[in-house]
């Protein structure tokens, strides 16, 4: 099974329908297969805060919700997750593209990734880091992890994990 | 007519109806006059009431009304075109335009200078978009319920507060307790 079918498989197994995304490079497919399927409910948004706001709301509606973003946005949304996600109790799994990691072509994400872990660990946030394609093997873990806790969790997923995925060939769960 | 005279006259419209509210004063006058299981009040988070409530009403059957103010939708502008682009025919957005930010002292906003909420709505491309006075919003609110479609109201009223207490309810029962009710109604 490819990473992107892992992860909507995945999702659709723990019962997540709504899932908001802001897109990047590096997590087109997967977006791409969440937009196809017939069992989550789609909704980009035009900045994560705003799709934490669409999430919170899902969840209350009875619907297990998601986001997937850039690590870029996480600046922007320390005060919705303290705010709203975290002060309210709502689970909210956040499936983040790692950029500014190794291998990046663009130096100002590094700018970003340099904070990235330092800022989830400040807001106590559990954070999972795929390095290697089979780290995916953990998503489902994870899910049920965080409908448990009724807590955010962070996905980091860089671009070594990546690496194996492209237009023509996906990487392959080993 | 003043935003807490606005929400004084809608009470018997919305009042059995699910309810997300604006943070600060809003929630708190909406606390003060008429607390309900079926609200949810925002403590923090300023500009997501438009946003927690289309997640809300896209996720169950319920009427849903999201009461926003002018300053919050402005600070959430992208808002707009996900609204319009995901129709809830179950979702009101109502935003009481006040010219102001209301809780933090009234400061005046662009919505009531130079820029249209309404046309910006309309822009976006939603559709059903009524502007109204505050004299005027049970009647447009009443009609948007009856209509069965997804409606933007963006309310005209005079800025100014009344002395209200701060919420003192703890988040998670104030989200428990409107998920229960979400649940009971679906």
């Amino acid at each position: 099974m490819s990473i992107n079918d892992k992860i909507v498989s995945d999702f659709e197994q723990n019962n997540v329908e709504f899932i908001t995304t802001v897109p990047c490079k590096q997590l087109a497919g997967v977006i791409d297969k969440i937009d196809k399927s017939e069992r989550i409910f789609h909704i980009p948004s035009n900045k994560e805060d705003e799709g934490m706001g669409l999430c919170a709301g899902a969840y209350m509606g009875g619907k297990r919700s998601a986001i997937i973003m850039q690590n870029t946005a996480i600046g922007v949304t320390i005060n919705t997750l303290a705010t709203l996600i975290q002060y309210y109790h709502f689970p909210l799994p956040m499936l983040i593209s790692y950029r500014g990691e190794l291998g990046e072509p663009v130096a100002c994400q590094v700018e970003m990734a340099i904070h990235t872990k330092a800022l989830l660990a400040q807001m106590n946030i559990p954070t999972y880091h795929f390095h290697e394609a089979d780290d995916v093997k953990e998503f489902d873990a994870i899910l049920k992890h965080t409908f448990m806790c009724n807590k955010p969790t962070a996905i980091l997923t860089d671009a070594s994990f990546w690496s194996g995925v492209s237009a023509t060939s996906e990487g392959v769960v080993k | 007519m003043i935003r807490s005279e606005v929400l004084k006259i809608l009470i018997p419209v919305i009042s059995d109806k699910l309810v997300v509210c604006n943070i600060g004063l809003p929630s708190q006058e909406l606390h003060m006059l008429d607390d309900q299981p079926s609200n949810f009040y925002m403590l923090g988070t300023m500009g997501l009431s438009s946003s927690i409530g289309l997640g809300l009403a896209l996720a169950q059957k319920e009427k849903v009304i999201a009461i926003d103010g002018d300053g919050s939708v402005l600070t959430n502008f992208g808002t707009l075109p996900t609204i319009a682009n995901n129709v809830a025919d179950n979702f009101i957005l109502l935003i009481i335009d006040n010219g102001s930010y209301g809780s933090t002292g009234d400061q005046p906003t662009y919505a009531g200078k130079r820029t249209s909420l309404t046309k910006v709505a309309e822009a976006c491309g939603c559709e059903n978009v009524v502007e109204c006075q505050a004299e005027e919003a049970v009647e447009v609110m009443q009609a948007a319920l009856d209509s069965n479609q997804m409606t933007i109201i963006v309310c005209k009223c005079e800025s100014g507060n009344i002395p209200v207490s701060v919420i003192k309810m703890d988040p998670v029962v104030i989200a428990d307790r409107f998920m229960t009710e979400v649940q009971k109604r679906n």
